[in-house]
């Protein structure tokens, strides 16, 4: 019992840092149609900046704060340089655009940042809680928690204020939007922004756990795709819940099955969701303009 | 027009880069995995070459000829390390190369050096490279093999026989893996649970979890590099498992400890001399050259060297001696001199090569270390 | 595309092929040729997926790793020559692409992406993974192929180098000739009917899921046989070889060149192969550098390189 709640928990904190960089892929995608695969690189740049900014000598909180507002600089720079000016381009031609993008941010930070790993003290100490006897961090609760209260947030802005209500109605209808008097273009900057600080939070909320260096972005890049894909691209919802599961089958499989193929499994279950439910677990049905 | 314009382009653009040779310069290649997944061992190890470099051309060169490094980035991929083997023979017409961070690049370019007779000392662990021994090839690091040996000597020293692995799925981790699980039985140990992570995992407790539930498990052996281990070592704390840890050569550096933090304590690994630099007592050999070494590294990066690096500032020495010894900078006579090479010591160990050991390196070149409050401690 | 114009694509790329060594500044430059012509032969491949078909992939280096595997490992454990080995594996692959292809292929846009993507992350993975068989990470060596001692029966004596840039050159010519012969045929026609419009091409009686199922049966023995070549080239592979990076590699490679066009494809497979060799003097920078590249291209030559050099050239000829 005590195993299988470890299991759950180990689960769930990685599963959590997924479900956040999903998220993020959901609230660029929603607005612009762009999958980002720079999004990784917003978690590296949370996570990267925060340790250069508290070994400068910044308390932790600053340096976190300075971290988020970074990545969203750089969130806006990203679309307003490269973005926009390719609106209207293929499907293909704006994913390479996003994968030179990360080239292009990794390169900066191996520049900037050098090679090393580097992680930051915990915000509440290192003694682990022990429940029903499985440990976990308090560090753990930082980031499921913090990715809670992210996603609880972001449905509110999205559900009760009037800009929130303008980024939905862009991601539905651009056109229509645009004639009611929606800002499309300050939506769509308003997600890439939003959308690099909820990356940057997670790297600043998991690098105490997880350690950070400027290549870890890719990885991330990679399951937070595959999890906003499996819950159904475009539902926040779906991010959540996807990012959740496909943390929950690695820790199972590494725990039941075998650690060597807990990757495997993670894609092996996407896999066979999308055949069932071509549209992931909670996407709206895909249908071509003719 | 357009595809010839472009190699045109490109080779007008690779042919700048590879300059007129100088009057008396002798090239030396590099290929190392500065960047990817295996950055933690390229980094520090082009590092150390590019300081070398700089202290000999200081000191007037070698056999009163400069020196010049080409270094290539590989990127841990095996197809860019054999191109670039390849354009250092066939473009920059180096008389030996040293490199090849990992094994599965030193293994793409090991046909290359061997067919064009170049010199090439890798910086990579596996046996594999030189065992069969080919004409062409030497190393520098001890293979995973002896440090899994020095391992279970000491478990067995500590009168324990049932150890539990974790190793990483990357092919440093998957080869000490192997060479561990083949020697276990000299030392009347077993392995009693066996498991692995993922290159980019960010939690280990459920293996460990797993290890922790493996009936009779007395100690735990951990075998990669990079974050992972450090991953795992905080892992242990907080799972709260008091066995005792082995970890790696891999992790054998400053760094570790840092990333580690309080959890490192007590965790015993294989190391090398330049580890214990400073504790090192009078007398031992290795004393002189591995304080002289750290001391010029830290004061040129402002870190400390790891071991990998070590590697390299090992293979760089061989290779001047050689080129001394041989007096020439034909590639036939550096490797018939490199092949000599006997009691050079260095700061992974003392050399003694021969025609049928390329690398020259015995056990008593790994010490056991153990961290305390921080600090690397001789295990006696 | 016109017959003639399809003959003038392939003579041209055939000058060039002939005429490149003449600038070579040294034998090394056999060996980016050779690699760009094994990287063209994929690209061709994915052409047939992207350009023709319209479906997009980002796991097709599967398929190369599938190919260059059974390439490696089929001298050791069937007795054959590493040539059969290379058969064996297409046939593999274009099997393994059938059976994956009819659930896979029901899939639109990104979630196809994340399907293709995750099957090359299994092929890798199993690579990595089975070290008995395969070596693991650190790779296993490959069987000579034999050109070089065919290239001395027949009185030729060319390096290794030479011989293969040869031989990689005719592979890619024959690649690219039977990929544009498809293009004109029927199937070529329904598959472009289904790029342009995958409900009208329905309307119309185009079997939809049989056209994409063959682009990307064809396209997987494409990327087989590149892996194939490049292991046999090499004489050495890793799973790598099957990586997401490498995926990608190629779909970069086929858009940034010209997704519409084989010659497009292998243009940009050409500068892709060749940059990081100029890029070397960057050093640290190099990522840095190829990733603005790879944006600036993008953003405003969206087609890709060649379509837009191709109507610049036309435009002040």
């Amino acid at each position: 019992m005590s195993e299988l709640l470890q299991f759950l928990f180990s689960g769930l904190t990685v599963g959590a840092v997924y479900a956040l960089v999903a998220l993020g892929f959901t609230l660029i995608y929603n607005a612009s149609g762009v999958v980002n695969f720079a999004q990784g690189e917003f978690v590296m740049i949370g996570g990267m900046t925060t340790v250069f900014l508290f070994d400068a000598g910044a308390p932790l909180w600053l340096a976190c704060a300075g971290a988020i507002v970074v990545a969203m600089a750089v969130g806006y720079l990203l679309n307003k340089l490269a973005i926009e000016p390719a609106r209207g381009a293929s499907i293909v031609t704006l994913i390479i655009i996003t994968i030179g993008a990360s080239i292009f941010l990794r390169g900066v930070a191996q520049v900037v940042f050098g090679k090393s790993i580097h992680r930051y003290p915990a915000f509440s100490g290192e003694a682990p809680f022990v429940i029903g006897g499985a440990t976990i961090l308090p560090q753990s609760l930082w980031v499921l928690f913090g990715g809670a209260a992210i996603f609880v947030g972001l449905w509110l802005f999205l559900t009760r204020s009037i800009t929130g209500k303008a980024v939905l109605a862009t991601a539905n209808n651009r056109l229509a939007a645009s004639l009611v008097g929606v800002n499309t273009n300050a939506m769509m900057t308003l997600s890439f922004a939003l959308s690099a600080a909820i990356g940057a939070l997670a790297g600043v909320l998991a690098t105490p756990i997880t350690l950070t260096s400027f290549d870890v972005g890719v990885a991330l890049a990679l399951k937070g795709f595959a999890a906003a894909m499996l819950g159904g691209m475009g539902s926040p919802v779906g991010a959540l819940i996807g990012g959740l599961l496909l943390g929950l089958i690695e820790a199972l499989t590494a725990g039941y099955i075998s650690s060597e193929y807990k990757d495997a499994a993670a894609f092996i279950v996407i896999l066979v969701v999308l055949f069932v439910m071509p549209s992931g677990l909670f996407g709206r049905a895909a249908t071509e303009r003719v | 027009m357009r595809l010839k314009t472009t190699l045109t382009a490109a080779a007008a653009i690779a042919a700048l880069t590879a300059a007129s040779p100088a009057l008396a310069e002798i090239r030396i290649g590099s290929s190392l995995s500065v960047t990817g997944p295996a950055s933690f061992l390229g980094d520090p190890e082009l590092k150390t070459l590019e300081m070398l470099v700089d202290q000999i051309n200081a000191e007037g060169g070698i056999n009163g000829e400069e020196v010049r490094l080409i270094h290539y980035d590989d990127a841990g991929d095996a197809n860019r390390a054999r191109t670039f083997a390849t354009r250092l023979v066939e473009d920059d017409e180096v008389v030996a190369v040293i490199g090849g961070s990992t094994t599965g690049t030193t293994m793409a370019m090991v046909p290359v050096y061997q067919d064009e007779e170049i010199p090439f000392i890798s910086l990579a662990g596996a046996v594999v490279i030189i065992d069969p021994v080919k004409e062409y090839v030497f190393k520098t690091p001890h293979t995973d093999r002896m440090a899994c040996e020095k391992i279970f000597a000491d478990i067995q020293a500590r009168g324990l026989s049932k150890v539990g692995m974790i190793s990483g799925q990357g092919g440093f981790g998957k080869s000490m893996r192997e060479q561990c699980l083949d020697v276990v039985g000299e030392y009347g140990i077993e392995v009693v649970a066996d498991e692995t992570y993922g290159p980019d995992d960010a939690d280990m407790t459920v293996q460990l979890t797993r290890i922790r539930n493996t009936e009779g498990v007395e100690a735990v052996v951990v075998a990669g590099f990079g974050q992972g281990p450090a991953i795992v070592t905080r892992n242990y704390a907080q799972l709260g498992i008091d066995l005792p840890m082995y970890q790696s050569h891999g992790v054998a550096s400053d760094a570790f400890i840092e990333l580690a933090g309080e959890a490192a304590d007590g965790v015993r690994l294989p190391g090398t001399a330049l580890l214990i630099a400073d504790i090192l007592p009078e007398g031992d050999p290795q004393r002189e050259v591995v304080q002289a070494y750290k001391a010029a590294y830290e004061e040129r990066y402002g870190q400390e060297p790891s071991t990998f690096a070590g590697y390299a500032y090992d293979a760089f020495q061989l290779l001047v001696k050689a080129i001394e010894e041989a007096g020439s900078t034909d590639p036939n006579a550096i490797r018939d001199a490199l092949e000599a090479t006997s009691g050079h010591v260095g700061v992974t160990g003392e050399f003694n090569m021969s025609p049928e050991d390329h690398m020259g390196l015995d056990l008593s070149a790994f010490r056991m270390l153990e961290i305390r409050d921080g600090e690397w401690v001789l295990v006696e | 595309m016109k017959p003639s114009t399809k003959l003038l694509a392939l003579a041209v790329l055939a000058i060039l092929i002939a005429l490149a060594p003449l600038v070579f500044p040294s034998s090394f430059y056999y060996r980016i040729g050779a690699l760009i012509f094994v990287n063209g032969l994929a690209v061709t491949g994915l052409v047939i997926l992207f350009g023709y078909a319209g479906q997009i992939s980002l796991g097709h280096a599967g398929f190369a790793g599938i190919g260059a595997y059974a390439t490696a490992l089929s001298p050791g454990l069937l007795g054959v020559h590493p040539g059969i080995g290379l058969v064996l594996g297409a046939i593999l692959s274009g099997l393994v692409a059938f059976l994956i292809g009819r659930p896979i292929l029901r899939l639109k846009g990104h979630y196809l992406a994340v399907a293709t993507l995750g099957f090359g992350i299994l092929v890798f993975i199993t690579l990595n993974n089975e070290s008995q068989l395969t070596g693991g990470p650190d790779g296993m060596p490959v069987e000579d192929l034999g050109l070089r001692d065919l290239s001395r029966a027949l009185g030729l004596g060319l390096s290794t180098s030479e011989v293969w840039y040869w031989f990689m050159g005719i592979v890619l010519l024959v690649g690219a000739w039977l990929a544009m012969n498809l293009f004109q045929s029927p199937t070529g026609r329904a598959l472009r009917a289904l790029h342009d419009s995958e409900t009208a091409a329905r309307t119309h009686g185009v079997d939809v899921a049989r056209y994409k199922l063959v682009a990307f049966v064809i396209s997987a023995v494409y990327a087989s046989l590149a892996g194939s070549l490049q292991a046999l080239l090499n004489r050495f592979v890793t799973p790598d070889v099957a990586g997401f990076l490498h995926s990608v590699e190629w779909v970069v490679m086929t858009v940034l060149g010209g997704a519409g066009s084989v010659i497009g494809a292998i243009f940009g497979a050409a500068i892709l192969t060749a940059l990081p060799q100029a890029l070397t003097v960057f050093q640290e920078y190099e990522h840095l550098i190829l990733g603005a590249i790879m944006m600036l291209v993008m953003i405003f030559l969206r087609e890709g390189l060649f379509p837009s050099v191709a109507r610049l050239v036309g435009r002040s000829a």
